[in-house]
């Protein structure tokens, strides 16, 4: 695995050089914003990156809060799948599908509910144990890294576009901002929370904070906001090279977080190991110290 | 025209942040190597 990372990190250093070219050169200029709609490029892949990176962090936090009891893991992995058939086929019922917004289509929608078991049981398998709950705050710091690009590049964006840099009240903005505070709080509850039963505590936290993700999500397609309504799968059409330099730029995207994470991963490991030796030498002292006493104690008797 | 320095400056601060995150990735491996060295070192 070692030598793959070199391979891949050489891989997304192409792909982000070739798609930063395709969005400044290639993209078509766009008829009523100019050249700094050219953000996109940048600001939406971040923003999908950074949910796939939270829901990756809210499958891992299912997944360790269902290993406390082996009941609750049965119990988890039929809820697993009954999410996954239900939001398999409900898009498809006429009486839900009325109820999706416009431009939103059910294969879509089942396609999201049918990931869910996917993922669920994929990541049970290739990280078991402990590594869980190093994937759930991997995915939650690196997340929280593109969560925060896309803090900055939106106002940004929105100052040229907007005339203003924020817009108060306006849903997807907060509910985009109350999506970072949640996960840079579960970030700090693991630093600074010393108590044996932060990491549970921490998942908690996690399942409720993804609960933000869909609403973020799906705000410009329920609500009439000041952020601009989608332009994939929406009432909104694009040119197919600006498609295609999107798409391409969120490949590289994910090239790179898959990097950062593998790294942030590994600092996870090494972290626990330093964290082990150090409770093993502190517990090797405790008892060379105490070990001249014993003598004593037995002659005391 | 103006319109560009604030492409350029969404550009950039995205390779400041990933930047400064890839700095405190490395800063933190080097804490603990290092820190996993003297453990080693006083066995």
């Amino acid at each position: 695995m070692k030598r793959l990372f070199p391979i891949l990190a050489v891989t997304a250093a192409i792909l982000l050089v070739y798609a930063s070219y395709r969005a400044l050169r290639i993209a078509p200029t766009d008829a009523l914003q100019g050249d700094v709609y050219r953000i996109i490029y940048y600001h939406v892949p971040s923003a999908w990156t950074a949910f796939l990176l939270f829901f990756i962090n809210f499958i891992a936090s299912v997944q360790y809060l269902s290993r406390a009891k082996p009941s609750t893991r049965v119990a988890a992995n039929w809820i697993v799948i009954a999410v996954g058939v239900v939001g398999g086929i409900a898009p498809f019922v006429p009486r839900v599908e009325h109820l999706l917004p416009p431009g939103m289509l059910p294969s879509s929608v089942a396609t999201t509910f049918l990931l869910i078991p996917v993922f669920y049981f994929v990541l049970g398998k290739l990280f078991p144990g402990e590594r869980m709950d190093m994937l759930a705050v991997t995915g939650a710091e690196v997340g929280v890294v593109f969560c925060t690009i896309v803090l900055v590049t939106g106002p940004i964006w929105a100052r040229p576009v907007w005339g203003i840099w924020w817009a108060p009240g306006d849903i997807r903005l907060t509910s985009t901002l109350v999506l970072w505070l949640i996960y840079v709080s579960y970030l700090l509850l693991r630093r600074f929370s010393s108590s044996a039963q932060t990491q549970m505590l921490a998942a908690a936290l996690a399942v409720f904070g993804a609960l933000d993700v869909p609403l973020v999500y799906l705000s410009i397609w329920y609500f009439r906001t000041q952020h601009p309504q989608p332009v994939i799968g929406g009432s909104g059409s694009m040119d197919p090279r600006m498609l295609h330099t999107l798409l391409l730029s969120w490949t590289a995207f994910l090239c790179f977080a898959f990097l950062l994470c593998w790294s942030r991963f590994r600092l996870e490991i090494l972290s626990r190991q330093v964290e082990e030796a150090q409770a093993l030498e502190s517990l090797v002292g405790a008892r060379a110290s105490n070990s001249p006493s014993m003598p004593l104690g037995r002659s005391s008797r | 025209m103006n319109a560009i320095k604030f492409l350029i400056a969404a550009y950039l601060a995205t390779w400041v942040i990933h930047g400064a995150y890839i700095g405190t990735l490395v800063s933190r491996f080097s804490k603990l190597r290092q820190r996993m060295r003297d453990l080693e070192t006083r066995k």
